[in-house]
């Protein structure tokens, strides 16, 4: 169980993105966060990887307080994220960054299982280096893939579908559904996508920095389609300001 | 043979016992050993000391090895060893060196290497250098590679050094006549209070022809490496020069490329990006469970494979 308690974040020196956010997604539970663009839910991903430190408040893993362990202590614990933003490396090809995942090599089998679950053929991409060259839906798979290789018990998404064609949708679904039954996984998907809603068991709408709505889809679905208050701008009162 | 040879030769030429081919081995200024064959022949050059390497037109997909090693501190070795590579040829030649010093005298490698590339032929041409042993004295190796290009005619240079080495000073220079291209591929680690510099001359004299010098650096510790190419163009030509270098510890980097274009035809381009290792590529690989030293080790390692 992933439980954040009271969890706030700061800019540096600047806004409150983050306000007092509580928690809990219990095992082998997939849960999605959705919410407006800039409302948080990267910065919230990444405070449960380790990689931004919340301005207070704590994290518990099957109830041992993490809230102190950096990013290797955490990935080390189980915990894997998938970045909105992969990260490009010059020379590292899809077989390194994979066996790094992985944690040890693999053969040709393993990849193939790996990649074939992202929609990616093996011969074609194996030898390739993860660098700029890769398109952005390409990108996107193989940091799926890295997650899939570590193969561990909490696994976090940051918008997965981003950039994937229709076609492969449905695969990808399946990839999320697979790992739930898998060692009784645990998985967050930050997501914008009504498909990828659909298989939560449960949905956090983050809006304002703050936990806007919980619940199954069935009742938070429909709030978000109906639900016309995300339209962006300025406040009205700095419309017009001079 | 002795064991520090065997060990410098397998690490600078994947010598394995023998080598399959023509070869010739220089060990302490002195030929060790020496095999021509049918297409390659490997003779002693008559007004230095040195090689003069003739491959016949057509030979296609041999390999000739020419290692050095210097395994003793005072020795400060100088040689100049011409190829001359016939039309059509397509062959691959292999010139480590290694330098050792166990004491407090340096030991010290100059190779003067001349490729004569006829109409049509290409050569790959692998460079390893590589300095052991824990004495005082410096490891040195200062390589001149000189290469002139017929019509056609394609050298690719596969350069690396990644540790030991104290200091080195690499000056390539080529000619190219039209439809020629060369290739650079260098990689570079230095480290401690090592010393690199290379510089790269290249003249594109005839219509098509191409240049592409890509060199990628990684200056740790208090080490300092300086990176010059120049590529002229005279005639219709494409050249590129792209130094990428990472930043640990103290490092420092110069980075001078430069471009002459002398033809309203010729199409040059020049990088140069020097800085530390990218922040979200160490958070990334944390995140698969390593450690900063281990992924910055790992970063550093895919960038200079
Ligand atoms: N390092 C930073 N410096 C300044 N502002 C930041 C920083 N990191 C995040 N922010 C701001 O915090 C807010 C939340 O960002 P975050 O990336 O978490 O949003 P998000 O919900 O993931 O948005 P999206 O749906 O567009 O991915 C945004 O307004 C963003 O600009
Ligand atoms: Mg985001």
């Amino acid at each position: 169980m992933l439980e954040l308690r009271n969890i706030s974040w700061n800019v540096p020196g600047g806004k409150e993105v983050l306000k007092d956010i509580n928690l809990i997604i219990p095992d082998g539970k997939l849960v999605v966060i959705t919410g407006p663009n800039g409302s948080g839910k990267t910065t919230l991903a990444k405070i449960i990887a380790g990689i931004v430190e919340p301005t207070s408040g704590s994290i518990f893993l099957d109830g041992e307080d993490i809230t102190g362990l950096n990013i290797t202590e955490r990935a080390k614990k189980g915990i894997s994220f998938a970045f909105q933003q992969p990260v490009r490396f010059k020379g590292i090809t899809v077989r390194d960054l994979l066996e790094l995942s992985a944690g040890k090599e693999l053969n040709q089998a393993e990849l193939c299982d790996l990649l074939g679950k992202v929609g990616l053929c093996t011969r074609d991409y194996i030898d390739r280096e993860v660098n700029a060259a890769l398109s952005g839906g390409e990108i996107k798979r193989i940091e799926i893939a890295t997650v899939l290789a570590r193969g561990t018990s909490y696994s976090v998404f940051d918008e997965p579908e981003a950039g994937i064609d229709l076609w492969s949708f449905t695969g990808l679904i399946k990839v999320f559904e697979e790992l739930k039954k898998k060692n009784h996984g645990t998985q967050v998907i930050i997501s914008h996508q009504e498909r990828i809603i659909n298989i939560a068991d449960e949905v956090v709408v983050i809006a304002d920095g703050v936990v806007r709505n919980t619940g199954a889809k069935e009742k938070i679905l429909p709030t978000l389609l109906a639900s016309d208050k995300t339209v962006g701008g300025c406040p009205v009162e700095m419309r017009g300001a001079k | 043979m002795n064991e520090t040879t065997k060990e410098i030769l397998k690490t600078v030429a994947d010598f394995d016992g023998e080598f399959k081919g023509a070869y010739n081995i220089r060990v302490n200024g002195a030929c060790a050993s020496r095999q021509s064959t049918e297409h390659i022949k490997i003779e002693t050059k008559s007004d230095a000391p040195g090689l003069v390497v003739t491959i016949d037109a057509d030979t296609i997909g041999e390999t000739v090895y020419v290692p050095a090693c210097v395994t003793e501190g005072g020795v400060d070795d100088l040689v100049y060893n011409d190829f001359y590579v016939g039309e059509n040829a397509d062959v691959t030649i292999v010139a480590g060196c290694g330098v050792h010093s166990d004491d407090a005298a340096d030991a010290k490698h100059n190779g003067i290497h001349r490729f004569f590339l006829g109409k049509g032929s290409k050569v790959l041409y692998k460079e390893k250098h590589i300095g052991t042993g824990k004495g005082k004295g410096a490891k040195r190796i200062n390589p001149v590679t000189d290469a002139y290009l017929e019509n056609g005619a394609v050298l690719t240079m596969d350069t690396i050094q990644l540790s030991g080495v104290d200091t080195t000073d690499r000056k390539t220079t080529a000619k190219l006549a039209e439809n020629a291209k060369i290739v650079v591929r260098e990689r570079l680690l230095t480290d401690g209070e090592e010393y690199a510099k290379t510089d790269f001359d290249v003249i594109l004299e005839g219509v098509n022809s191409g240049a592409d010098i890509v060199s990628r650096s990684v200056a740790k510790g208090n080490s300092k490496q300086e990176y010059f190419s120049r590529i002229i163009g005279k005639a219709a030509c494409t050249g590129h020069t792209e130094c990428d270098a990472i930043l640990a510890g103290n490092g420092k980097v110069y980075a001078t490329p430069a471009l002459y274009a002398e033809n309203e035809d010729a199409s040059l381009i020049h990088e140069a990006a020097i800085g530390k290792i990218a922040g979200e590529q160490l958070l990334k690989l944390r995140t698969l469970g390593l450690t900063e030293a281990e992924a910055e080790e790992k970063i550093i390692m895919g960038f200079l494979k």
